[in-house]
């Protein structure tokens, strides 16, 4: 069930899970067939008449002391185990993690970002961990470690040392809308050399990507559900759609087909559920006019009028 | 003879009025609980249906008939049906009604009027969670936990949604002042506190939690709908609020909501074994103060369901310290009921079997909780379908049990007839396969960290989530089975007499049904409710 150690916290983790489930299993069992046998032995069948046992203080205090000092053991060995996870070494490399609906970014050091967490295999990680909108969490199963990523935290962390290559996944535990469950990343853990020589080739964006428009689209976590590379998401995408004509139902669940231009995507930024693309639902979006001010919108505008490179 | 008993009862005399409308101004504490109990289980063909149509989607991964947003939805309301509607009121608003004032010999409660008007608030709550479904830009999402700025974001209906559990907490603190009063102030001559029968106990420590705990979820259901409305920025961090800080209040009352479900369950409990048993409840003065205990203790672990939310690392560990605590008298009460059986003399009665799967359910819901209050297990499972497992066995092993458990054994007292025991007695086994076949994988997956509230999973989950559908499938079965006969037997079930099982409690002695007035003269009471000779 568990996989082997992939991070140095695994080993603790999954002793306190074998500890609690031993002793859990053990008292269900025993418990259970006692109550299995009182039902046959002290049948009415069998046993016609009841015996009125008298109650025993010493029996009642038996069973209070020696259940405190089980649970009060497994408090202990969760508290050990999970002491050393808000407890980060001197020396971490430190990513910051930015969580927005739907995806997950990282951001390094040296200024790099990537869509999948790369970090470098034995070692200390510590990930900064912020929210752009609404509350998610880092989840990787295999780490055994997880923790919400909360808008307008900015302490919060968490930390870990990968102790096996290869590919983990990442998830989004805290649920957060419609594409929660495709909220999903991975950590690459490769060894050290391979790390140094892919932190240091960055990718030049391009000129598109450089346009105020695109970091505000970004920064408001649009891109999460209109992709600009032409896949659908939740609504449509902004690949080539300035100046089409598209169908769109209206408020009042009339069709109608309309341009593409600057009122339109105005409109729909200030009251996304006038006219609705046909193909998406209304009222996941919400309304911008208290977000986004007039020369955002135009700077949106302009990024959507600039067509796309090669 | 047992024939006029029906005539004479609280089922053909009512009021003034007649008929439906003779039930519908009825202030008769039985009348009202059996109002209670037909809207609940109603709500909880609704809630049932909807899991259903959930773990129908979720057989195989991928889309199947529901779309995410719909899909998200279908949760989101069966959470708020399940938790506002059913299993809240549950056990309290039915069986508390129909039996808590006749248990400690009184006529009926304090405040017959109030008691009624409870119902209606809980019915107007109930009608509103409704309208939400359909009125608006689309059902609720959010999930029943309401979490901000999601909740204060979201273009769904929440607002209908929330004013729905505003509305229901109402009927809750109503009912809880009312059965705090009438336990004070009621009690038939000679019942010393610890002359009364434990069900009675269990609800009094619950209507404490009613009371003092529910207000708290009111105001922040209000505070939410003020942050949506006019912008006030209590939890969203653009407006200057904190999210977490609506995690705390929610969890300040719905942490004790779980108590306020499982407590009067174990009272049931510890009714029914005595009396199939023949035996004095062993330790009686232990689960008596356990459940003071659990509710005192309830109050200050609801931390425990935020080991991950960003709070300060002492909060962490003191949760998880008091968290444990808090198992202790649960236990305690599962030694008392096994040590109950002990050279008892015990007959295997359908009301009986419900009582044993309810303790089977509720210590693999107890020790699995044990799992989650420790932090270093907890980080690991928490937000997956192995906490969606824990509370299932809890709120359903446990609560839903116990509520079967409950209607088997007064079914005879609240209708003067009996059902068939032998379709009872499959319908309980059928019940716990299908129970067990649907939430136990759900463990397995968790700890293989399947996040729970997924549309779509990926495909190492696939076994267990397929296993679990069969189980719902199975379980949907059984509680057909459990309808057809107790529907049957409440208008052509053989009569039975005023103590077809031989408990001790004042239901017993009077007549099946009641009348209207419980007893014709109150009786006095001069020894404990379980002295079997």
């Amino acid at each position: 069930m568990f996989g082997t150690g992939a991070s140095n916290f695994v080993e603790g983790v999954d002793k306190t899970f074998f500890i609690i489930i031993g002793i859990g299993a053990l008292f269900l069992i025993g418990l259970t067939m006692l109550m299995l046998i009182f039902m046959i032995k002290y049948n009415k069948k069998r046993h016609p008449i009841a015996v009125q046992v008298k109650e025993r203080m010493s029996l009642e205090l038996t069973w209070v002391i020696i259940p405190l000092i089980i649970v009060l053991l497994m408090f202990y060995y969760g508290y050990i185990a999970y002491k050393p996870m808000r407890e980060v070494p001197e020396g971490a490399l430190n990513i910051k993690a930015i969580a927005k609906m739907w995806d997950f970014s990282f951001e390094y050091e040296n200024g790099k970002e990537s869509n999948t967490l790369v970090v470098p295999f034995n070692k200390p990680i510590k990930l900064n961990l912020f929210s752009k909108d609404i509350v998610h969490s880092f989840y990787v199963p295999a780490f055994r470690i997880k923790e919400d990523m909360v808008p307008g935290l900015k302490d919060n962390f968490m930390w870990f040392i990968p102790t096996e290559l290869g590919k983990f996944d990442i998830m989004c535990a805290e649920y957060c809308g419609v594409r929660h469950s495709y909220m999903m990343s991975s950590v690459e853990v490769i060894p050290e050399a391979e790390y140094n020589s892919w932190i240091t080739q960055i990718k030049k964006k391009s000129m598109k990507e450089e346009m105020k428009g695109f970091e505000i689209l970004k920064n408001n976590a649009c891109t999460g559900c209109h992709s600009t590379d032409g896949s659908k998401l939740v609504g449509p995408t902004f690949k080539e759609m300035f100046g089409s004509d598209v169908t769109v139902i209206t408020e009042d669940g009339k069709e109608q087909t309309v341009k593409i231009d600057e009122e339109y995507i105005k409109n729909s930024i200030l009251t996304p559920d006038k006219q609705v693309v046909k193909g998406f639902n209304k009222g996941l979006m919400r309304p911008y006019n208290e977000i986004l001010k007039d020369e955002d919108i135009k700077e949106i505008i302009e990024y959507f009028k600039t067509p796309d490179e090669d | 003879m047992e024939y006029s008993a029906i005539e004479n009862s609280y089922f053909k005399i009512g009021n003034k009025h007649k008929g439906l409308l003779g039930w519908l101004t009825s202030t008769d504490h039985k009348r009202i609980g059996l109002m209670y109990m037909y809207a609940i289980i109603s709500f909880f063909f609704i809630g049932g249906i909807l899991g259903g149509v959930m773990r129908t989607e979720l057989a195989r991964p991928g889309q199947d008939f529901l779309s995410a947003q719909t899909y998200n939805a279908v949760f989101t309301v069966h959470g708020v049906i399940m938790i506002f509607l059913v299993v809240i009121p549950g056990l309290a608003a039915v069986f508390g009604n129909l039996f808590m004032p006749i248990m400690i010999g009184a006529r009926d409660v304090s405040f017959p009027k109030l008691n009624l008007f409870s119902f209606y608030i809980y019915m107007l709550g109930a009608v509103l969670a409704v309208i939400s479904l359909f009125i608006g830009k689309g059902a609720p999402d959010t999930g029943w936990t309401f979490y901000a700025p999601y909740s204060t974001q979201s273009g769904t209906n929440v607002i209908a949604a929330v004013l729905a559990a505003f509305v229901l907490g109402f009927s809750s603190i109503l009912t809880g002042l009312n059965f705090i009063v009438t336990i004070h102030r009621l009690r038939a001559p000679g019942m010393t506190w610890f002359k009364m029968p434990l069900f009675p106990w269990s609800l009094y420590a619950t209507a404490w939690i009613q009371l003092l705990a529910t207000p708290i979820v009111g105001i922040t259901l209000l505070m939410l709908v003020a942050e949506r409305l006019f912008k006030i920025g209590f939890f969203d961090p653009n407006l200057g609020g904190d999210p977490i800080l609506f995690q705390h209040l929610f969890w300040i009352y719905s942490h004790p909501a779980v108590y306020v479900m499982i407590l009067p369950a174990m009272g049931v409990i510890t009714e029914i074994i005595p009396t199939f048993a023949k035996r004095k409840v062993y330790g009686y003065k232990a689960i008596a103060l356990s459940s003071v205990a659990i509710a005192a203790v309830g109050y200050l672990v609801w931390g425990h369901h935020m080991y991950t939310a960003g709070m300060s690392g002492t909060a962490r560990w003191v949760f998880s310290f008091l968290t444990f605590i808090v198992a202790v008298p649960s236990a305690i009460k599962v030694f008392n009921w096994i040590s109950t059986m002990y050279k008892g003399s015990i007959s295997l009665e359908p009301p009986f079997y419900f009582a044993m799967a309810f303790i089977f359910n509720f210590m693999i819901g107890g020790l699995t909780g044990l799992i989650l209050g420790s932090l270093a297990t907890n980080i690991h499972v928490h937000d997956t379908s192995f906490v969606v497992a824990h509370f299932h066995y809890i709120v359903f092993g446990g609560m839903g049990f116990a509520f079967l458990a409950a209607l088997h054994y007064w079914f005879p007292k609240i209708y003067g007839r009996m059902y068939n025991h032998k379709m009872a007695n499959w319908s309980c086994v059928i019940i716990f396969i299908g129970f067990t076949t649907l939430y136990f994988p759900l463990f397995i997956i968790g700890l293989q960290g399947m996040p729970r509230r997924y549309f779509d999973y990926l495909p190492q989950f696939q076994t267990g989530h397929f296993i679990s559908t069969i189980g719902a499938f199975i379980l949907g079965l059984g509680f057909l089975l459990i309808f057809i006969n107790l529907v049957r037997s409440a208008k052509k079930g053989k009569i039975t007499t005023s103590n077809p099982w031989g408990g001790l409690t004042l239901e017993w002695q009077i007549p099946s049904p009641p009348t209207v007035e419980n007893f014709e003269e109150i009786p006095v009471i001069t020894e404990g409710p379980y002295e079997y000779k």
